[in-house]
Parts: structure tokens; C-alpha cells; sequence
């Protein structure tokens, strides 16, 4: 038998129905790569007998004829995810050691449809950052290196980091992920691998520590387009817990996934080309324009006049949004309690907030708080919330003329671990193509589409409109069958 | 407060005090040190948001909800309850049922 763990979702879920292997074989297959992989140090916590007994269900259920959509997959959980009986950290010092008593809407899903869990994955502090340099359990390591014979260690993006690096490193065939302003979408373009972010409203958010509510969205990611259709289909759907939760049937994606595009239109925003983007992006972009041309789409030209706005918009309401939703760590109900010797209530919060938080989550909560504060609210947030409404009309306006927008997904390939950590902006210009959707709800993409000189991946952005995550799909499927990217880091860890 | 048209706290910087006064707000412990290295830090982001000032929103309403949706009711009734010990699993302190804190009356 070939190498289970170099199979996609798809492969494992029809070889096992097809009887040519066992979930046990599977789920022992990738349990061996996590063990072996700690050098990457993609998870917080491994959790190889939960993916054993999900196996051993699978196994019992394919004898019994009562197959489910995922029986005989396991997967990687972003530590976002509460997950009741496993340590749930936000990889932060703040919920070091606490343990859920409920499960969150999306991994009850995914286990609910037979998937099995490899493990608690590494991520950004409270999902804040593009590198992975913030999690209070050390850097997420990408597999990749640069073909230069540098042996810089490259960051996997973030903040879903360890599911990126865990992804392309081949220690589980998919993950969870959440985007915020393009934690899905950047991680998977830097290590290689695809991710949708969907329609904000899709999955439920309870039981994901929150961050921006009004911006957090749950997605797959995985190496191929129609691993992300499958994990996305049982992701998604209605929650009553969840007041944001849009009360819609969940589409067969994956049974609506076709590459031809005659008949859609592709918009390319003339905004997306920013002052010193790398020419390879630029030729990248290109390339993309005539895979779907190729692929029957049309290609028309579009505006998105107030995307540079999109960020500055972005880090007002985001850290406004965190620092109101992290007002809940206080030292009483969960988490974290720092009590210096005679301190009282209000000196406690501030101890346990202090030593709880690091430096970026800090950042960010003085940001929120300040631009919340009286005198400055209007000037700061509700500016912003105007700004983001122009930013969704400029979308809608656009999506007059065209059904789909493809954009490169990152203004680089992966950067250095600490090349950018001393400057916050410079790390946030780093979602600069990403966070325009995010601020629209709007359903988002990554596909690999090919490596820069330095053999890293590069990756394509489609956004479409709210709620067709199909056409975003089938586009980023047009590239994935053109483009053929089959590059994969060479194992060093 | 200041009227939404009036860019006027834009461009205003933020000196110590402030940066002490924001994190007590925030319930944030910070040294000296730490304040003072907030200061510029927080002025950098400042002035890059800054440039929302320039934008021309007149008329427009700011978003409230990204994908138009009402907020449900739901029938006033009972669906969750006598969880106590799973809601006090993860307390630091938990006494007698309750969650425990520093004395707050002298």
C-alpha cells in the first residue's frame, strides 16, 4: 500500500469505502507524520487516540453498511475550536489549561459526519497576526524553504499557521481554520495549500473564542478544491446558538463542482495593483487571467475605488470588536487568574490581563479601547463602520459587471520568521488584498497557483458574491486543473 | 463627541497619560517601560487609520450587519439550565456553588 498520508480527503474517503485500506491505517498513517513533525510545532495538543477511536468507528461502520459523509478522515482542529474535554488555548497563556464542557458547533459537525481529531493546532494569539509569532506555545515553523539553499525558517501565515504548516507538511489531509481579515486565505497561499473562507453567516460561530464578531468566519482548508467543498459542506449550516447564523439550506458543493466557466464573467480590480508588489505576483496574476479565459470565463475589468481604505477600516473595527469580546477575561469565570498578595477585585483583572495577554493582543486591545472611548468613537469606529459600508457598495457595483473577482491572495510569498515583528504595520499590510472581502461577509479563496524564484507558493484570491460559494469554488477549480500545482516541501523536520 | 464630519480627533497623538489612562480602562497592568514603549507603538497605527478622515461618507449610513439578516426571537422558554458544576469547572476559584473573588468590601 502506498503512503495513506500523501492521499486528499477525497482519495481517503473513497479508498476506505472502496475497502482498499482501514480508517485504523489512516488514522495511525498521520498520527506517525504529527509524532514526527515536532519540529514544526504545529499543535498544542495531540490527541492520536481521538483519531484512533473516530478510525475504529469508521472501521465498525463500513462493516455495518453506515458510512458517514467523512467516515475514515482525520483532521487537524485549529485551537480556536472549543472542544469539550481537550484543552482549548487560543494559544494563549490566558486559557492555558482550560477545558471545555461543550463542544463548538463546527467540530460537533465535522464529528457528527465520521471525522476524526489528530489534534489541537497552533495558531496567531487569539487568531491575531499573519505569521504565527504570536501563540504563547512558540512560532508555528513552516515546512517550506527557500530553494536559494538559504535555510531561513519561513512563517506559515496566520493566524491559522499550524493548519497550514500541518496541511502542506502532510500531518493530516485538512483543518479547520477561521478568517477574520485573511487567517484562512494567507496561511494557505504561503505553505501551498487551498482555503475557503465562506458567506459570513455560514458556519456558527459558538463555541469559537471570538475575536470580531463581525468578522470571524470558520472555513476548510485543504490541499485541493474539492477537499475544501467537502470539509465546507459539513461545516456549514444553521445554528440556532448563533444569532448571526444564516437560516439557509447547505448547498451540494462538492456535487456542483465544474471547472467550465463558459458564460461567467471575471472582474479584475484595478485596485489590487499596489505599488511594489513583486512582478511575480503581478506575471502570477496574469497567468490566472488566461486560466479562465481558458476555462470559457470572460475577463472584464472592475473597479474597487475605496480598497485602500479597506485596511485602515479593518484596524479600527477589528480591535474595537476584540477589545470589547476580551473584556470577558477577567480571572473569575475561566482561565487565567493573577492575584498579587492584597490586591483586590479591580487590581486582579488588570494582573490577570496583564500576565494573560501578550504583546499583539495588548496592542490591539488599547487600540479597540481608545478608539471606543468617549469623544473618540464617532471619529474612529463610526467612521469606519461608513468606510466598510463603501467597501461592500464598491463590491456590489462590481459584481454588477462580473460574477467573480480574481486577485492575487498576498502581496509576497511566505517571509522570514522575525522579519517583519518589529513593525506591527508592515505585518498588517500583509492582509492587504484579503480584508476587503472580509469586511463584506463575502465568500473568499485561496488556490495555489505557482511557486516564485525561490520555489515558494504564490496563490490566487476568487471572491465572489455573498452566498455563492459555488462560483468561487468552480473558479478556483478552473486554476487548480490549469495550474497543476503539485510542488510539496521536502521533508527536513 | 464629536460629529461624525468633524475630523477633528483624527490626527490627535496620544502621550502617556493617555496610554496610561487607556489601559486602565482596558484593565491592562502596564509598568512605565511598558507604557512608555505603547506610545509610539499606538501613534503609528494611529496615524495610519488616519487616513479614513479623507473619505467622503456624506449620506452614507455606517454597516451595522455585513450580510442583511433579522435578528430572530425565539419562545420565551426554559432550554438550558442545571449545569452548574460545568459552568464552575473552569473557575480559578470556586466556592460553595459560587464563583469566588477578592474581597471587594471592607
Amino acid at each position: 500500500m502506498s503512503d495513506v498520508t500523501n492521499l486528499t480527503v477525497a482519495e481517503i474517503r473513497d479508498g476506505f469505502r472502496a475497502g482498499e485500506f482501514t480508517a485504523r491505517e489512516v488514522a495511525e498513517g498521520f498520527n506517525a507524520n504529527v509524532a514526527a513533525a515536532k519540529a514544526l510545532n504545529a499543535f498544542i495538543v495531540e490527541t492520536p487516540e481521538k483519531a484512533l477511536a473516530a478510525a475504529d468507528a469508521a472501521d465498525a461502520a463500513r462493516a455495518a453498511g453506515d458510512l458517514k459523509p467523512l467516515s475514515g478522515v482525520p483532521i487537524g482542529m485549529k485551537d480556536l475550536f472549543c472542544t469539550a474535554g481537550v484543552q482549548t488555548t487560543a494559544a494563549s497563556h490566558m486559557l492555558e489549561g482550560f477545558v471545555p464542557t461543550y463542544e463548538s458547533t463546527v467540530s460537533q459537525k465535522l464529528w457528527d459526519a465520521g471525522a476524526g481529531m489528530l489534534g489541537k493546532l497552533n495558531l496567531d494569539q487569539f487568531a491575531m497576526g499573519s505569521s504565527n509569532e504570536t501563540s504563547f506555545f512558540g512560532n508555528v515553523i513552516s515546512p517550506w524553504k527557500r530553494g536559494s539553499g538559504d535555510n531561513a525558517t519561513l512563517a506559515p501565515g496566520g493566524s491559522s499557521g499550524g493548519s497550514s504548516s500541518a496541511i502542506s507538511a502532510r500531518l493530516c489531509p485538512a483543518a479547520t481554520g477561521t478568517d477574520t481579515g485573511g487567517s484562512i486565505r494567507q496561511p494557505a497561499a504561503f505553505t501551498g495549500i487551498a482555503g475557503i473562507k465562506p458567506t459570513y453567516g455560514r458556519c456558527s460561530r459558538w463555541g469559537v473564542v471570538a475575536f470580531a464578531s463581525s468578522l470571524d468566519q470558520a472555513g476548510p482548508m485543504a490541499r485541493t478544491v474539492r477537499d475544501n467543498a467537502i470539509l465546507l459542506e459539513a461545516m456549514s449550516g444553521f445554528d440556532v446558538k448563533d444569532s448571526t447564523s444564516l437560516d439557509l439550506p447547505v448547498p451540494q458543493w462538492e456535487a456542483g463542482l465544474s471547472g467550465n466557466l463558459k458564460g461567467k464573467k471575471i472582474g479584475i480590480p484595478k485596485e489590487y495593483r499596489v505599488d511594489g508588489m513583486p512582478q511575480e505576483i503581478d506575471a502570477l496574476w496574469e497567468q490566472g487571467i488566461a486560466w479562465l479565459k481558458d476555462a470559457g470565463a470572460e475577463i472584464v475589468n472592475v473597479s474597487l475605488p475605496h480598497t485602500e481604505y479597506a485596511l485602515p477600516a479593518y484596524y479600527i473595527i477589528a480591535p474595537a470588536e476584540a477589545s470589547s469580546n476580551l473584556a470577558r477575561y477577567d480571572g473569575v469565570r475561566y482561565g487565567l487568574r493573577d492575584l498579587p498578595d492584597g490586591a483586590g477585585l479591580q487590581d486582579m483583572y488588570a494582573a490577570t490581563r496583564a500576565a494573560g495577554f501578550g504583546p499583539e493582543v495588548k496592542r490591539r486591545i488599547m487600540i479597540g479601547t481608545y478608539v471606543l472611548s468617549a469623544g473618540f468613537y464617532d471619529a474612529y469606529y463610526t467612521q469606519a463602520q461608513k468606510v466598510r459600508a463603501l467597501i461592500a457598495r464598491d463590491f456590489d457595483r462590481a459584481f454588477a459587471e462580473c460574477d467573480i473577482l480574481l486577485t492575487p491572495t498576498a502581496p509576497s510569498a511566505a517571509f522570514a520568521l522575525g522579519e517583519k515583528q518589529a513593525d506591527p504595520l508592515a505585518m498588517y499590510l500583509n492582509d492587504v488584498f484579503t480584508v476587503p472581502a472580509s469586511l463584506a461577509g463575502l465568500p473568499a479563496m485561496s488556490v495555489p497557483a505557482g511557486l516564485d524564484s525561490q520555489g515558494l507558493p504564490l496563490g490566487l484570491q476568487l471572491i465572489g458574491r455573498a452566498l455563492d460559494e459555488q462560483g468561487v469554488l468552480n473558479a478556483a477549480l478552473a486554476i487548480e486543473e490549469r495550474a497543476a500545482f503539485s510542488a510539496r516541501p521536502e521533508r527536513w523536520w | 463627541m464629536q460629529s461624525p464630519a468633524d475630523a477633528s480627533a483624527l490626527g490627535m497623538s496620544v502621550d502617556l497619560a493617555t496610554v496610561k489612562k487607556i489601559a486602565s480602562l482596558a484593565r491592562l497592568a502596564v509598568t512605565d517601560g511598558e507604557a512608555e514603549a505603547l506610545v509610539p507603538e499606538l501613534n503609528n497605527i494611529l496615524g495610519f487609520v488616519e487616513q479614513l478622515g479623507n473619505v467622503d461618507v456624506s449620506g452614507v449610513e455606517p454597516m451595522t450587519a455585513v450580510i442583511p439578516n433579522h435578528l430572530r426571537l425565539r419562545q420565551d422558554a426554559v432550554t438550558d439550565g442545571n449545569v452548574r458544576e460545568k459552568v464552575l469547572a473552569n473557575a480559578p476559584q470556586a466556592e460553595h456553588g459560587f464563583f469566588a473573588v477578592p474581597k471587594v468590601i471592607e
